[in-house]
C-alpha cells in the first residue's frame, strides 16, 4: 500500500513535471511596493520580430527590471525608425527622453521551431555597447530567455548578478491539501514537485539547484526527505526515532544538517546528503538548538537555541565547536539565514506582538527591521543578496513578499488561491 | 459523538482557565460528561428488592479499556500554558493512568504528540512541540513505563485541532496527544 501511494506520488510528480513547463502561468502576481532610491532610466525597445509571438520578450524583460525598483523604464514608443541594431540608434533622441541605456534587439525564427534571439545594451552617453548576447533556443525557453537578458542588464549597469533567472520554491495549502512547489523567481511556471494530505515544511534548495530537502508529515511524524527535481525520484534521508526537521545543505551539498530528537532533546545533527552513514551530533545542549544553516564558506552554522533562556540565534563551527550567542535585542529571534556574501544574516524578530524580517550585521551586530507585517516568517536571501523573500500572514492568508537588504524595496507576490507559505529562493545555476 | 463534545467541554473549560485562572477556584460545579454511561438510576427506597450489580462505573465489560469512554484511559490529551512544557496538575491522573497501562503491558508501545499554537517560526515550535510531549514522556517513566516504550514526535503548529486564531483556538492547539498503534 505505502509503495504503491509512493509510485503513485513519483508519477505524479513526473508527469507534472515534464508535461505543463511549456505554457507560462502566473500563480502569482507581483505587486510591487517602494523604490530604490536611485533608479537607472532605462528604454527598452521592443525586439524585432517580437509583435506576432505568443511569449514576447521585452514586457518580460522590463517587469523583470522594474520589480527589482532599481530601474525606471523610458518610454520607448513612437521612435522612427524603431531601432533594432547598433547602427539604428539615434542617442540623442534617448538621451532627451532621459535614458542612460537604451536595449535593442531582435529575434528570427530558425528552423525546428528554434528562434534566435539577438540582444545589445547601448550606453546612450557614450554611444557604445555594454553588452551583446545571441541566443538560440526553443519556444519553450522564451521566457527563460527573456530573464537572462534582464539579468545581463541588471548585472551591467548595478554590477551585481541578476537573479531573475533563478526559481523559488514554496508550499501552498489549499484545503486539506499540500502542495510542494518551485516557480520561476516572477511567479511563473509554477510546477508541483510532491502533493500530499499531510503538511509540508522547511523546503531547502541544493546548491546546484537540482534537489529540494524538505519535511513531510506523510509519515505521521516529521522525516526529512530529499527530491530530485531532474526525475522526481525521493528518499527519506533523516526518519530516526522521534521528530526529523529543519534540513539545511552544506555548501558542497553533500551533507545536511538537521534537527533531529532521537537522544532526546531537538539538537543538531550532520548527516550524508544520501542518508548514508551515522548522524554526527554537532550540538550538546538540554535547551532548543534547531533551524541550523550553514555560511557560504562552509565555516559556520547559524542556529536558534532557547539556551540562553529565550530562543536566540547563535553561530558555531561546522563540527559544533565554540558556540556563542549572536543576538541581543529582543526576546524572541529565530529563523536565521546567511547573506550570499556571508557579512550578515537574516532572521524573525518579535517586536511586541508582531513578527518582522530583520538583517543583522554579523561584524558591528547592528540591527535592521525591514518589514512591518502582523506575522512574517521564513525569510531566505536571493541568491545576489539585494532582495529577502518570506512569508507574510496577509487577512489569515499567507502571502509570498520581498524586502531588498537595505529595506527599500517591498514586493508582494499573491497567489490567486490557497495559503502560501515557507518559501526558499534558489540558488544561482549556471 | 459524546467524545467530542467531552473534549469541546473540556477545551471549553480549559481556555476558561488559561485566561482567566482565578475562575479554577470559584467552586462552580462543572458537569462530569466525560463518560457515555449513564449514572445508575436510584434505588427505590420503599422496595429495595435485589441488587443487581452492573460495572457501570467502568463502562461495558470487556470493552478496550482505551476505548471505553468510561476509562480515564480513553482520556489522550494533555493541555499546556503558553510558552510551557509543564504538565498542569489536572492532567496527571490521565498521565498515571496511562503510565501505569504501559506498565503492566510491557509490549505496548505508544506514540505522544506534541502540538504548539500557529505563533512564532514552524521549525521553533515544533521544537516546542517535541518539548511538551517529553514532559509527558518523562513524567510516565517516573511513573513505571519504559522510555522505549514511548516515542515522542511532534506537529509542532501543522496540524492544528482548532482552526482560529483566537486565544481559545491556542488553548486548544498547546496540547500533546497519546496515541497508541494504529491510532
Amino acid at each position: 500500500m505505502k509503495s504503491s501511494i509512493a509510485t503513485l506520488l513519483r508519477t505524479f510528480v513526473l508527469v507534472v513535471w515534464f508535461v505543463l513547463p511549456a505554457p507560462a502561468r502566473a500563480a502569482l502576481t507581483v505587486e510591487i511596493i517602494g523604490s530604490g532610491a536611485n533608479q537607472i532610466p532605462i528604454a527598452i525597445v521592443p525586439f524585432r520580430a517580437e509583435d506576432g509571438m505568443t511569449q514576447k520578450i521585452t514586457p518580460v524583460v522590463a517587469a523583470d527590471l522594474a520589480r527589482s525598483g532599481l530601474f525606471r523604464m523610458v518610454d520607448a514608443g513612437g521612435v522612427v525608425p524603431v531601432p533594432y541594431e547598433p547602427g539604428d540608434v539615434n542617442y540623442p533622441v534617448w538621451r532627451a527622453r532621459g535614458a542612460e541605456a537604451v536595449a535593442i534587439g531582435s529575434i528570427a525564427p530558425q528552423a525546428g521551431g528554434r528562434y534566435e534571439i539577438r540582444f545589445r545594451l547601448m550606453d546612450a552617453a557614450k554611444q557604445t555597447q555594454l553588452v551583446g548576447i545571441a541566443y538560440t533556443v526553443t519556444e519553450a525557453q522564451l521566457r527563460l530567455t527573456a530573464h537572462k537578458i534582464a539579468d545581463a542588464i541588471y548585472e551591467k549597469l548595478t554590477g551585481d548578478p541578476g537573479v531573475f533567472a533563478t526559481r523559488i520554491t514554496y508550499i501552498v495549502k489549499r484545503g486539506p491539501r499540500y502542495e510542494l512547489q518551485v516557480a520561476d523567481a516572477d511567479g511563473y511556471n509554477p510546477q508541483t514537485v510532491l502533493a500530499s494530505n499531510e503538511p509540508i515544511i522547511s523546503p531547502a534548495w541544493s546548491p546546484d539547484g537540482t534537489r529540494l530537502a524538505y519535511v513531510s508529515f506523510e509519515g505521521k511524524k516529521p522525516v526529512v526527505y530529499v527530491q530530485s527535481l531532474v526525475t522526481g525520484g525521493r528518499q527519506a534521508v533523516a526518519n530516526f526515532w522521534g521528530s526529523n526537521s529543519a534540513p539545511a545543505w552544506s555548501p558542497d551539498g553533500r551533507r545536511l544538517a538537521v534537527t533531529l530528537t532521537k537522544d532526546g532533546g531537538s539538537q543538531i545533527y550532520l548527516i550524508n546528503a544520501d542518508g548514508s552513514g551515522n548522524p554526527q551530533r554537532l550540538t550538546q545542549s538540554s535547551a532548543i538548538d534547531t533551524e541550523p544553516n550553514f555560511s557560504p564558506d562552509g565555516q559556520l552554522i547559524l542556529f536558534t537555541s532557547d539556551r540562553g533562556g529565550s530562543p536566540q540565534i547563535y553561530g558555531m563551527s561546522t563540527t559544533g565547536s565554540d558556540p556563542r550567542r549572536l543576538t541581543f535585542e529582543g526576546t524572541y529571534n529565530v529563523s536565521p539565514r546567511f547573506s550570499p556574501d556571508g557579512k550578515s544574516f537574516t532572521f524573525i524578530q518579535r517586536n511586541g506582538g508582531r513578527f518582522n524580517v530583520a538583517i543583522q550585521d554579523l561584524a558591528t551586530r547592528q540591527v535592521q527591521v525591514l518589514t512591518d507585517g502582523a506575522v512574517d516568517e521564513s525569510p531566505s536571501f536571493a541568491p545576489n543578496g539585494r532582495m529577502i523573500l518570506y512569508a507574510s500572514g496577509v487577512k489569515g492568508r499567507g502571502i509570498l513578499a520581498g524586502v531588498s537588504s537595505d529595506g527599500r524595496v517591498k514586493q508582494r507576490l499573491v497567489e490567486s488561491s490557497g495559503d502560501v507559505r515557507e518559501p526558499a529562493w534558489g540558488p544561482l545555476v549556471k | 459523538m459524546t467524545r467530542v463534545l467531552a473534549a469541546l467541554l473540556i477545551a471549553g473549560a480549559l481556555a476558561a482557565c488559561s485566561s482567566t485562572p482565578t475562575k479554577e477556584q470559584d467552586g462552580a460545579p462543572v458537569e462530569d460528561r466525560t463518560g457515555s454511561v449513564t449514572p445508575p438510576a436510584a434505588p427505590d427506597k420503599r422496595d429495595p428488592g435485589p441488587v443487581v450489580a452492573t460495572p457501570m462505573d467502568r463502562g461495558v465489560v470487556g470493552m478496550d479499556p482505551l476505548k471505553d469512554p468510561g476509562n480515564i484511559l480513553s482520556k489522550r490529551s494533555v493541555y499546556f500554558d503558553y510558552d510551557s512544557n509543564a504538565v498542569k496538575d489536572e492532567f496527571r491522573p490521565v498521565v498515571a493512568a496511562h503510565a501505569k497501562y504501559l506498565g503492566q503491558n510491557r509490549n505496548t508501545r505508544m506514540r505522544i504528540e506534541g502540538n504548539t499554537d500557529e505563533r512564532g517560526s514552524r521549525e521553533y515550535n515544533l521544537a516546542l512541540g517535541q518539548r511538551r510531549a517529553d514532559a509527558v514522556k518523562q513524567m510516565m517513566q517516573v511513573l513505571g513505563a519504559s522510555p522505549s516504550q514511548i516515542e515522542t514526535v511532534s506537529f509542532g503548529e501543522e496540524k492544528p485541532r482548532a482552526p482560529g486564531s483566537d486565544e481559545r483556538s491556542w488553548a486548544e492547539n498547546r496540547r500533546a496527544d497519546i496515541k497508541y498503534p494504529g491510532e
